[in-house]
This record gives C-alpha cells, structure tokens and sequence, in this order.
C-alpha cells in the first residue's frame, strides 16, 4: 500500500472519529437541553401555581393605616391629650448588619445623643419584633432634608410622618390621663388573647395607664388597610385599594382641668392623694395623686435616665395613691361609725359618756389622742372634739360584725368601681377576712381588743382615698352610692354620636333620715368649731367634713407621740373628708398627706382651696388666671 | 448618483458574501429575541436600549471583519493572542484593578478591560493550532501539554476571583481537547481522580468557604444573602407559567425583586413573561444555532477547523446551559451572561466574534474546491 493512501485511510479514520465524536456531542447537547426543558415543565406547569402566588405576594403587601388617637377633653372641652405630626428617624433592626456603625454614620447627619441610643436599646429589648423603632423622633427640617439626601445608604432606615401624644397640662392630671406606650411583647399578647391584635398591626403605641388604658378600646379606633404594590425594597409603588381608618373617639372626662391644677397645686408635689366627687352623679371632678409626672416622657418610649428617675425616687410618682395606695382612715371613720351606732341603736344623740382620755379593755389602755380626755362627751361632741374614748367604748358595744357589715354599705374594703385600671380593695377588717388573710390559726383568730382600734379608723383598716372620698360622697347623697366615673361622654366626632356614661346607682343603704342628718350636722360642727375650724375660717358657703391623723408606726403603750422625734416619712398621715353645701352637696372630697401629721394641718386646707375654687370660683394666689394656660405654651410665651 | 441599482446591489452581495446565511438568521432572531426582552428589563434605564444597540453594531462589525479572514490567518495569529492574553492575566493579578472584590479589569488607556474574556476564544485558538501541528501524531504527551495550556489561565482567572469566566475558558479548552481526539479512557480517568482529590480538598477548606460552597449548591440556605438571586428568579420563572404574564407585564422584574435582571439573570425576566412557549422558543433558537455550528464542525476541511469550529459552538452551549440552568435554579449561580441576550458590550462582542469564526471556517470549505 501506498504511504500515501495510509494517510489517507487515517484520515478518514479521524474523520470518522471526529464526526462521532461530533454527534455525541449533539446527544450532550440535546440531554441537557431536555433537562432545561424538564425544569421549565417543573416550575411553569407542576409548581406554577405556587410560584404565582409567591410572586403575587412578593407584590402586594397589605399596609394597614393607623388610627388617629381620639382626643381627651376635660368637661369643659379643654385637650388634656392631643396628637401632633412630626418626622421619626425609624430604624427596622433586623435588617440591619451592623446597628452601631449604622448610628454612627447617621450621627454624622443627625444629631442623636446617648440619650436616644439608650433609649433604642431599651425599646429593642421590649418591642415586637417586627417592629422598626425610632432613633430620633421631632427631626427638624433641615435633618429631614439631609438625611433624605443620603437615604440609599442606609437601607432599613427610613424617615416616617408619625402622630404623636402630647399632654398639653405636663404633669397636671397625670394619673388620670395616664400614659401611652409603645406596644410592648406583654401587651402584644394580650391584645391577641383578646382577638384584636389585626386591629393593632399599624399601630405603635397602646394605653399604658390612666385613661388612656382603660378607654383604650375607644381612644384607639379602627386601623384601615391599603393593598399596595410593593417593589423588592418594600417600597410602595401604587395602592390597589384602600380602606380608611376610623380614627378613635374623643373622651370627655368629668375632670375640671382648673380645678384639677388647684388641687395639685394645693398639695405642691407633696404626697397625697385627694378624690373630690359630686355626690349626686359620682362624677369625679378632681382626681390627684401627688408627686405626678410628666407623661409626654413616656410617649415615645422613656430613657432610662428619666425611667430610672421616675421608678427609683422614694416619692414614687408613679403610684396611683388615689386608687392603689391604702390607707388607714383614722378618725375620718368617725362619721361612719356615729351613723352606724344612730342605726343600730347603740347610740342616740342624747347619750353621753364619760371620757378620762383612755379606754380600759383587758388590762389594756387605748389612749385618747387628748391626755385627760374631753369630759363628758356625747355623738355630735364625739364628731366635733374627735374624741377617741368615745368611738373605742362604741366599737367595743358594736362589735366587729356590725362595724365590718355596716361600712361595708359604704364601699370600704371594696373596689369602688372606677373607671381606671389597677385600684386596690383595700382592707375592711373582720374575722372572715382575718380567716383568709392569715395563716396559722393562732393569727386567725379575732381579738376582742382588735375590735377597739377600728373604732378610729387604726388597727387593719386600710382603704383607698378614692374608697373614703366615695363613702363620703355617698353619705353625702344621703346614702344614695353613685358609681364614681372619670368619663362623662365618648364622642364619635366622624358618625356625631355621643356615647353617654350615665351616672350609675350601686346601692340605695336604707338609712333614717333623721341620722344622716345628724351626722352632717356633726359634720358641719367640725367645720363650724371644731377640728376643721381654723381651715375653713371665713369660708361663705357651708360644709360638713372631718379631720383624721392617721398612725403610720404603732406608738407603744406609755410611750407619746412626738412629731419633731419621728423620721419623717414614719410621721402620721394627715387626712380630712369634706362635703359642701351641707344643705345641698354638689362636692364630696377626700383628702390624704402622707406623713403630713394632724389631718387639720394638712389636708384640711387643701380642701378649702379645692372647695374654694369649686363653689366660689376663687383662686389661690399663686395660680393667674392666665395660668389655666397649658404649659408649653406658657413656655413659649416666656 | 453613479451608482446604479446594480452597483449597490452588488456591493451588498459582496459585503455579506461569506456571511453563512442560516447562522446570520439564527443569531439575528436571537439578537432581535434579546432586545425585546432587554426592553422589557431596562424600563428603569431607557438609556440601556441604545447602549445595547451600539455594543451591537460595534459585535456586528467585529463579526463581519472576522468572517472575511482565512483561518490560516486565525492560525498564524493562535500563538501571538494566546500569549498576549496570558501576560495580560499575569498583569492583571499583580496590577489589577478590584471592582467588587473581584480583581478582573485592566486600566488600558481611558477604558477597563477584562482579559479574561479575550481567553474564552485565545485558548481554544491556541489549542486547535497546538494540536493541528502535531496531526496524526497526538500522544498523551500532547494532551497533557494542552491541558497545561488550559489550566494555567484557568486558574488565573478563577483566582481573580471569575468563576463564571473561568468555567467557560475551562469548557473551550475541554472541547478542543475532546473534538482532537483525546481518549475516552484518559476523559474517564481525569474525571475520576478529579473526583477522588474532592474528598480531601473539602477537608482542607475554611469554615467560611465549605459553607459558601453549600450555598452555592443549595440557595435556600442563605435566602437573604447569596440565595436571593435564585430564590427570586425562581419564582419569575415558575410564575410565568405557561403563556407568560406577557410583555412588560413581569411582575418580578419591574418591581426590582430580580437582581442584575437585565444583565445575567434576564432570562428571568424573559421566562416570567413569555412563559414556557417563549422558553421552547429560546431552546429551540440556541439548538438550531448549535446544530448549525455543529454541522459546519462535521464538514470542516481540516483538523484545525473541525476542533474551532466543535468547541467554538459548544461554546455557546455552555452560556445558555449554564445561564438557563442558574436562573432557573438547578446550576449555582455564576456569572455567565445569557448569549445575544444579555447586556453587555464585552460578551456580546465575544459571542459576534465567535460567529464570525465559524462564518471564516465556513467559507474556507467553500473555497476549498473537493
């Protein structure tokens, strides 16, 4: 064979090969090809459905649209709480890598303090998780501007126009109105357990205490939603369709917010609480516990440094005194006591006792706060002097069941139905309740001589200013219990309704004309020459009240109380019940100082200006007129 | 006007004379596919359009000049380009440019320019010249050789780091060396021990890349971060479904949820909304581009050509398989652009010129009487 055709043959021998090889290459191709084809099958046939929708919810993104917040007034129409818009620096934490070297560039733009860091810190810890938190909140123009400029570098950042509350009075009427928060995991899981956290998805802020909790239901409103579609930054690009939101309704209050300032002021951040009711309605007119705060530090979420200040101070202005605080009532019981005596026939305005400034029950001696007593004493005296020998022999007649049973009708020990969260029943003492309360049976058990000291309104009594300014007003109302309500009406301002809370009657107490009559004639007596005299010296209107000191540590036996030796908050409290007129009562009020010694130092002219104001219209010195002023304006002028 | 209806008649036939008609067709209803769904992609960037059209004419041309060069020339030229490609990859790992943490570009004059790219044909070039010298005579020892010329720009590249560019320099040199002959029990033996060095590679792995390995084969792990991309597209493609959501009706792609969707991930944006048929249509285009490419290999003249013109079409098999394979989920994601579709000047020149390749191997069968 020629070479020539060998290499020929070769060549076609590698052709051929090639061309094998060739076609095995167009099988590769069209294998992998098919393969191609079967995962387009796959995803656009078999799982289409699902990869529609997913792409159907990576566009459309339900927005709900917050509420606006419904207005709090006082019953003369004046905002105790109101909204206003301003601009937020919002932060949504989870998308973001690196939190603190994000602050820090946006702390070249805008001014954020340590304060505000803390305070996110302390939100992160609280919020929802899906919430995005405010750095900053009031930017001013001009950081909005910047920070609009520079805003693709900060993804998970964004600025939002948010409504906020502001309490225009500070921290006038501040237990009343309470506080709203940011919704925190606890009441994230509430609202669910209630079956309306949907209403909640939009909103950030829920009513923490006050008003502001308890008609939160109505405050709050109806969250609107809004179908939007959204691009891959979550950044709405046209809406679908919308549903508004309702925004909440307004909530008068009975609360006169002039008389409300008086009152606070009377107290001037001394401890204490005063409730003062009309007795005809329960409508309460003003509603104090002193020290306050300012609730606007609350609103978007408190810095630790005022959280610090507010929960460790030994005043504790967060406590609701009027309502949460007990108390014993000290000879402010005594009305109650006389007119249950009157009742049950154990006294008549014509008996009379002997009082030697004690009262000797077994091989024990319960002093009269007079040393050598007031002589022979009757009811009205006993009312008007304060004699105590004269309520310890009653008490010992009485006996603790018809004591506990009749000041029971009054609301002492029990809740009295106010229209707040978080009131305490405080302690109406008797054996049952020492049954319950204590333990071995040797503490169970009932002393004969425990029954002596509640006579005065000592020993286990122990009830809320609110309990003692209701019995007042009740007995005021001549045994006619109104509910006590903070809320005169609901408003919806968008529909022009109005939602009456209508006075409520809680119980008719079946008493004797005649012994009511006594009794606030006694009262009046106090008032007219006795303990409550120089309070209400020249005072041109009528008023039936009573004096009460009430003991914070037990004195031992033989031992005096001297004021200037106590420590100050181991001082007695200082308390005075009032109503007036006496011929028609249109205020009953009780007044507590803690640690503010005899009850006609201390609170008794705390009501006279309350009542003084109330009544005449006067105000004390130190109040202008132009004072009535919210605060921050007041500020502003300045 | 002198010139005569003839004239000008006759000047177009010489200008496309050598222009294989079915590939020209092909490539055209490919590029015309591609813009319409790159119109679709870049209504945020209407600038993009134009862009595209002039990286196109300046494709065209390239095309066009390369179809008219006999592959003696391309063969003459294999040893040269492969050389200035590889000093240009050593320049670029000492004096590089990083964009994105990838160091690719070279500053040459006032542009950027990626010499990575210029090897996806430099390497196949070279190598069909490489073992066309030696024809008929191929040993092992030509293989391995060839192998070194593959490797050494391949690992240049991935160390840049360019996976994507590196898989396909490294699937050119891998089809030359195939379409030269290299035997199946050398290809099965390779494939074995590259296998095999797996296991102890994996041990010898960071944490950090064993679990960016893993999330490169599996996406969901990561569906903010790496995983997005597939995630998205993903869903683009199922919910497209049959018919597609229609022209510019891709919900996915124009409220942004696909990442760089005009450039590799358009397929997605294509696929939402022209669905399985316009999917069937797309395959159907790139197989007959193959078949075409495929069929000139067969029926090249010489070794040299049959090798280029095999691996210069399976070149864009390897773009599609892998662009398509990404997008929809079942390759991991690479940097590897759609061909004819896809934005971008430099692929879009590559590809031309790729074309233009074949045209040239084409027309030499023509030439070649017998």
């Amino acid at each position: 064979m020629y070479p020539e055709a060998a290499q020929l043959k070769d060549r076609e021998r590698d052709l051929h090969r090639f061309q094998l090889r060739v076609g095995i290459a167009a099988l590769a191709v069209l294998a992998a090809f098919a393969v191609l084809l079967a995962r387009f099958v796959y995803l656009q046939v078999v799982q289409h459905e699902q990869y529609a929708a997913r792409a159907e919810d990576n566009r459309i993104s339900i927005v709900p649209l917050p509420p606006n917040r419904g207005l709090i007034l006082d019953r003369n129409g004046v905002v105790l709480a109101r909204n206003y818009s301003a601009y937020t620096l919002e932060i949504a934490t989870s998308r973001l890598r690196d939190l603190d070297r994000t602050l820090a560039e946006l702390a070249e733009m805008i001014d954020i303090q340590p304060r505000d860091r803390s305070r996110l810190k302390r939100l992160m810890a609280e919020a929802r998780s899906s919430d995005s938190l405010p750095i900053r909140t009031r930017l001013t123009d001009e950081e909005v501007a910047r920070f609009a400029a520079n805003r693709y570098r900060f993804p998970g950042v964004e600025i939002k126009a948010r409504l906020f509350r502001q309490y225009p009075f500070g921290d006038t009427a501040s237990h009343v109105l309470g506080y709203i928060g940011r919704i925190s995991q606890r009441d994230q899981e509430k609202l669910e357990e209630a079956g309306v956290a949907a209403n909640y998805r939009g909103s950030d802020f829920i009513g923490k205490a006050g008003v502001e909790a308890s008609y939160e239901n109505d405050l709050h409103g109806t969250t609107g939603f809004e179908q939007v579609e959204i691009d891959a930054g979550g950044r709405a690009v046209r809406a679908l369709s919308r549903t508004p939101a309702q925004p909440g309704n307004d909530v008068t209050l009975s609360i006169d917010i002039r008389l409300q300032r008086v009152a606070e002021h009377a107290f001037d951040r001394r401890r204490g609480a005063l409730v003062a009711i009309e007795p005809a309605t329960g409508s309460v007119l003003a509603f104090v516990s002193s020290p306050g705060f300012d609730p606007n530090l609350f609103v978007d979420g408190i810095d630790p440094a005022n959280w610090a200040e507010l929960n460790n101070s030994l005043d504790k202005p967060l406590n609701n005194r009027a309502i949460a605080g007990v108390y014993p009532p000290g000879s402010t019981f005594k009305p109650f006591m006389a007119l249950a005596a009157l009742e049950l026939g154990k006294r008549t305005p014509r008996s009379t006792i002997h009082d030697p400034g004690y009262f000797e029950f077994g091989g024990r001696r319960f002093r009269d706060s007079k040393p050598g007593g007031h002589g022979t004493v009757d009811l009205m005296k006993s009312i008007v002097v304060s004699s105590d020998t004269f309520y310890y022999m009653l008490a010992n007649d009485m006996g603790i069941d018809a004591i506990a049973a009749f000041m029971k009708l009054f609301g002492f020990g029990a809740r009295t139905g106010i229209d707040l969260d978080g009131e305490s029943t405080g302690v109406l003492p008797s054996p049952e309740w020492k049954m319950k309360r204590f333990r071995t049976p040797e503490q169970q058990k009932w002393y004969a001589g425990e029954t002596i000291s509640i006579g005065i309104g000592q020993g286990y009594n122990a009830y809320t200013p609110a309990q003692l300014a209701l019995a007042v007003a009740t007995l005021a109302n001549n045994g006619v219990m109104m509910r006590p309500r903070l809320v005169e009406h609901v408003d919806n301002e968008r529909a022009g309704t109005r939602r009456l809370i209508e006075p409520r009657v809680v119980r008719k107490i079946a008493l004797k004309e005649e012994n009511v009559e006594f009794v606030k004639r006694a009262m009046a007596g106090v008032i007219r020459e006795g303990t409550g005299r120089r309070a209400f010296q020249g005072a041109p209107y009528t008023s039936g009240g009573k004096t009460g000191t009430a003991q914070v540590i037990a004195i031992k036996q033989n031992e005096k109380y001297d004021e200037r030796k106590v420590d100050e908050r181991h001082r007695d409290h200082s308390l005075f019940i009032v109503f007036a007129p006496v011929e028609n009562p249109r205020i009953a009020l009780a007044v507590l100082v803690e640690n503010g010694g005899f009850g006609a130092r201390a609170a008794a002219p705390i009501a006279r200006t309350v009542l003084d104001y109330h009544l005449l219209g006067k105000l004390p010195e130190a109040l202008a007129p132009a004072s009535t002023e919210p605060e921050d304006e007041e500020e502003a002028s300045d | 006007m002198d010139l005569s209806m003839r004239q000008v008649r006759r000047l177009g036939a010489s200008a496309l004379e050598g222009l294989d008609a079915t590939l020209l067709a092909i490539t055209l209803l490919l590029t015309a596919l591609g813009l319409v769904a790159l119109y679709s992609a870049s209504h945020d960037a209407p600038a993009r359009m134009s862009g595209q059209l002039a990286n196109l004419a300046v494709a065209f041309a390239a095309m066009w000049a390369v179809s008219r060069v006999p592959p003696e020339l391309l063969m003459r030229a294999a040893l040269p380009i492969y050389l200035v490609g590889f000093l240009l990859l050593v320049g670029v790992a000492l004096y590089g440019e990083t964009v994105n943490g990838a160091r690719r570009w070279l500053h040459v004059g006032v542009t950027r320019f990626q010499p990575s790219e210029m090897m996806k044909l430099a390497l196949p070039l070279m190598l069909a010249w490489f073992f066309a010298r030696n024809e008929g005579a191929l040993r092992l020892r030509d293989f391995a050789f060839g192998a070194v010329l593959v490797l050494v720009p391949v690992l240049l590249i991935a160390r840049q780091p360019d996976l994507g560019t590196s898989v396909l320099v490294a699937a050119a040199g891998g089809y030359v060396l195939y379409f030269a002959g290299i035997s199946w029990r050398v290809m099965a033996a390779v494939g074995l021990l590259g296998a095999a060095s797996l296991v102890p590679l994996w041990g010898l792995l960071h944490e950090y890349q064993r679990k960016r390995v893993l999330t490169l084969l599996d996406p969901s792990q990561d569906p903010l971060g790496a995983g997005y991309h597939t995630i998205q597209s993903t869903i683009a493609v199922g919910s497209g479904g049959v018919f597609g959501k229609g022209w510019l009706q891709g919900t996915q792609a124009h409220l942004e949820f696909i990442p760089e969707r005009h450039t590799d991930f358009i397929f997605a944006v294509y696929s939402e909304e022209f669905g399985l048929v316009g999917n069937c249509v797309l395959l159907l285009l790139y197989a007959m581009l193959i078949g075409r490419g495929l069929v000139i290999a067969a029926q090249a003249v010489s070794f040299f050509s049959r090798m280029m013109a095999g691996a210069v079409t399976l070149i864009f098999f390897t773009y599609a398989f892998v662009n398509m394979g990404m997008v929809s989920g079942i390759l991991p994601v690479v940097g590897v652009p759609l061909p004819f579709v896809s934005y971008g000047g430099t692929a879009l020149v590559t590809l031309f010129l790729a074309i233009g390749i074949l045209m040239s191997l084409r027309r030499q069968r023509r030439l070649v009487p017998g």
